[in-house]
């Protein structure tokens, strides 16, 4: 039961903090389909971070300056979404999708040309990462996630930032009227969802295991988390809800051989399919009132009526 | 704003599609130039590059084999998803329907022996189910078939790899290469392989087929289903605008869904190229990414700018660096530079309308670039840029 709590928050957090992401820009008005590729660059920006610093650095501040060197990558990396999709008008999930795959290819030569050994694969340390209350082993990545999870709520909700913010996501032209610079605030969701989505990608690559092979990227976990933002209907709390749900379907995955659940006879196959399964059938059930902001995925165009 | 045209915009726009895709491959080779320099200066001319630039040709002609035998399958996701492009959808599920496609062409030639034909069909159809199930949703619920494809590409990896793998004891799986049987050593496997008439001797390989051939065929049979025919008209209409098309007194929920079906019915297609050729066997251990093919095919299209003949030479140059990213001394660079190199010739594409109009108007004069809608994008910035 412990082992399944822990991997539910370990991969719980990761998807939170991707869909957190996604839902900063898409609130903005845009689609952010890149999230899986965005994961992958911040996962492998931190890794090497990771590797690259000095080991006989205090943990705290390893933790610290990798996580930022992710967020920084992911940033970086989704200011081409932004520019492309902001500046230049192009189809934001035709960019999005070649960011994805542009990401994977970044990542691999990276990696390759850091390894020791000429493959994808970079060893690193993560024990600076984990720490234990009460037998239950986590990693720093959970408090943080909680923290990240709180602040974009009172951003969102609270702040000025985030009504203008969600303005940009519902009606452009009425944003516009007022004062409110579209495009800068498109950016400030973009880049938001660049931080979040490399830190979720860091902490989907990082607590669980001391070596990753690039080649794999984050195995659909991005795309995972779209699904847990539409499920979470584009609000914070409901997100986190949504990604505990679909993560406790993947820990049973992890765990199912080694448990009860073993008798069932279900392959990691099954449970690996079930989050993917119940988010069409909730589709399927909320088409007709959903909550996605009105704007998103179409460009700003200060001309059109 | 969006001025949309169902109909290509003659010679002139054929011809920009073709420069600005031109421009896009030079930007990405470029790009690709100045990795290989950054990783290892001393190489980077006649190891690195050229050896990318020649392809195939560095190993002729067992390179050119690879290089058509990958190409085939290419051809069929990159005409799945232009198919789609051109009647107003994204089909980003390639990659499901390929993994489909593929287990309905090795059913038929692992358990039921079928000839190679048969199980191209089994492929086309398993393809065509899975693609149509996005378009249901599309029609009926109005979800966006993004979203649906995504989910349903995993859906079907993992349901491909369960039945496939059957927990170590498949009947399609051989448990010692863990991947499903190789036909070619399979006893009865050989009437399920697409015949190579002399191809594989001509370039000393053993998978290079008349798959290329029937993927070209294939491509101006959709071509001239989308130029030609009512029915293709009404399917790119309903693209263009779902209402007017409905006005018009089209079936346009019927349409979403034909469109969604033959997207993915061809990349059932090129699956069952790729895997009765015996160019490689299906691993179900590999739970963690979906063919590559597919989302290459979003690449091809983009590159064809969703022209079904286009199509054909994209696909193959696409193979072209692929195979020469192969051919590179892994001493001294990775092979994936050629995925880095493709990786940014798509993301370049995604605004090529961009480049289109600017080099309609260098050729053709100030006169307003043609918007020749293919990928139902919505309208450039090109024109406000100048104006300012």
């Amino acid at each position: 039961m412990l082992l399944l709590i822990k991997y539910t928050l370990l991969y719980g957090i990761v998807l939170m903090l991707v869909a957190l992401g996604g839902m900063f820009s898409e609130h903005s008005g845009i689609i952010n389909i890149a999230l899986e590729g965005i994961m992958v660059i911040g996962g492998v920006a931190g890794v090497l971070t990771l590797t690259l610093l000095p080991a006989e650095m205090s943990p705290a501040l390893v933790v610290i300056l990798s996580i930022l060197a992710a967020a920084l990558a992911g940033m970086l990396y989704s200011l081409l979404l932004a520019f492309a999709s902001i500046n230049l008008k192009a189809d934001q999930t035709i960019g999005g999708t070649a960011l994805n795959l542009l990401a994977t290819a970044i990542a691999v030569v990276v990696a390759k040309y850091f390894s020791e050994t000429g493959s994808a694969k970079l060893n690193y340390s993560n024990k600076p990462f984990l720490f234990s209350i009460g037998g239950l082993e986590l990693s720093v990545f959970v408090p943080l996630g909680f923290v990240l999870l709180i602040v974009s709520f009172i951003v969102l909700y609270k702040t000025r930032f985030g009504l203008r913010l969600r303005a940009c996501g519902e009606h452009p032209q009425a944003a516009d009227s007022v004062g409110i610079n579209v495009y800068k605030m498109r950016y400030a969701g973009v880049l938001l969802s660049g931080a979040l989505g490399a830190i979720g990608g860091m902490a989907y690559i990082v607590p669980p295991v001391q070596t990753w092979n690039f080649e794999v990227g984050v195995a659909g976990a991005g795309f995972l988390a779209l699904a847990v933002m539409i499920f979470g209907q584009w609000k914070p709390i409901h997100i986190c809800g949504a990604a505990m749900f679909f993560a406790v379907f993947k820990s049973l995955a992890n765990i199912a051989d080694s448990t009860f659940l073993a008798q069932l006879g279900w392959s990691s196959n099954i449970y690996n399919m079930m989050p993917f399964v119940a988010s069409m059938v909730i589709l399927a059930f909320t088409s007709k009132n959903s909550m996605a902001p009105k704007a998103e995925g179409i460009p700003y165009d200060k001309g059109s009526r | 704003m969006n001025k949309k045209k169902l109909s290509r915009g003659g010679a002139q726009g054929s011809l920009t599609s073709v420069l600005a895709a031109l421009l896009c491959i030079l930007i990405g080779l470029l790009c690709g130039y100045l990795v290989l320099v950054a990783i290892n200066p001393a190489h980077a001319w006649s190891d690195g590059f050229v050896r990318i630039l020649k392809g195939g040709f560095h190993d002729a002609p067992y390179g050119i084999g690879k290089m058509l035998a990958n190409g085939a399958p290419l051809v069929m996701t990159g005409l799945s998803v232009a198919f789609a492009f051109k009647t107003g959808l994204f089909n980003i599920g390639a990659a499901g329907q390929y993994t489909l496609g593929a287990f309905g062409a090795l059913y038929c030639a692992i358990v039921l022996h079928l000839p190679w034909f048969v199980c191209l069909l089994a492929a086309t159809l398993m393809g065509g189910i899975w693609g149509a199930i996005p378009g249901v949703f599309k029609a009926y619920l109005n979800i966006n078939e993004v979203i649906t494809s995504i989910m349903f590409n995993w859906i079907g990896l993992y349901l491909v790899n369960e039945i496939i793998y059957g927990n170590g004891s498949g009947v399609m799986y051989d448990s010692r290469n863990t991947r499903t049987w190789n036909l070619r050593r399979m006893e009865g496997g050989e009437v399920s392989m697409i015949p190579d008439f002399g191809l594989n001797d001509l370039f000393q390989t053993n998978s290079t087929t008349i798959a290329i051939f029937l993927a070209v065929v294939v491509a101006i049979v959709i071509w001239v289903i989308l130029e030609k025919t009512t029915f293709g008209y009404e399917l790119k209409a309903v693209g263009l605008n779902k209402s007017a098309a409905r006005y018009a007194g089209i079936n346009e929920k019927k349409n979403i869904i034909l469109s969604m079906m033959i997207a993915g019915a061809l990349a059932g297609f090129g699956a069952g190229l790729f895997y009765l050729s015996g160019v490689s066997e299906w691993n179900p251990l590999n739970s963690t990414s979906l063919p590559a093919m597919g989302f290459n095919g979003i690449s091809v299209a983009l590159l064809a700018s969703s022209n079904p003949i286009a199509t054909v030479f994209s696909a193959l140059f696409i193979s072209h660096i692929t195979v020469g990213g192969s051919f590179l001394s892994t001493k001294y660079y990775p092979t994936e530079v050629a995925d880095l190199i493709s990786g940014i010739i798509i993301y370049l594409c995604a605004f090529s309308m961009l480049f289109r109009g600017k080099i309609h108007s260098l050729l053709f004069g100030g006169k307003r670039a043609d918007k020749t809608n293919v990928n139902a994008e919505p309208a450039p910035a090109a024109d406000e840029k100048e104006g300012k």
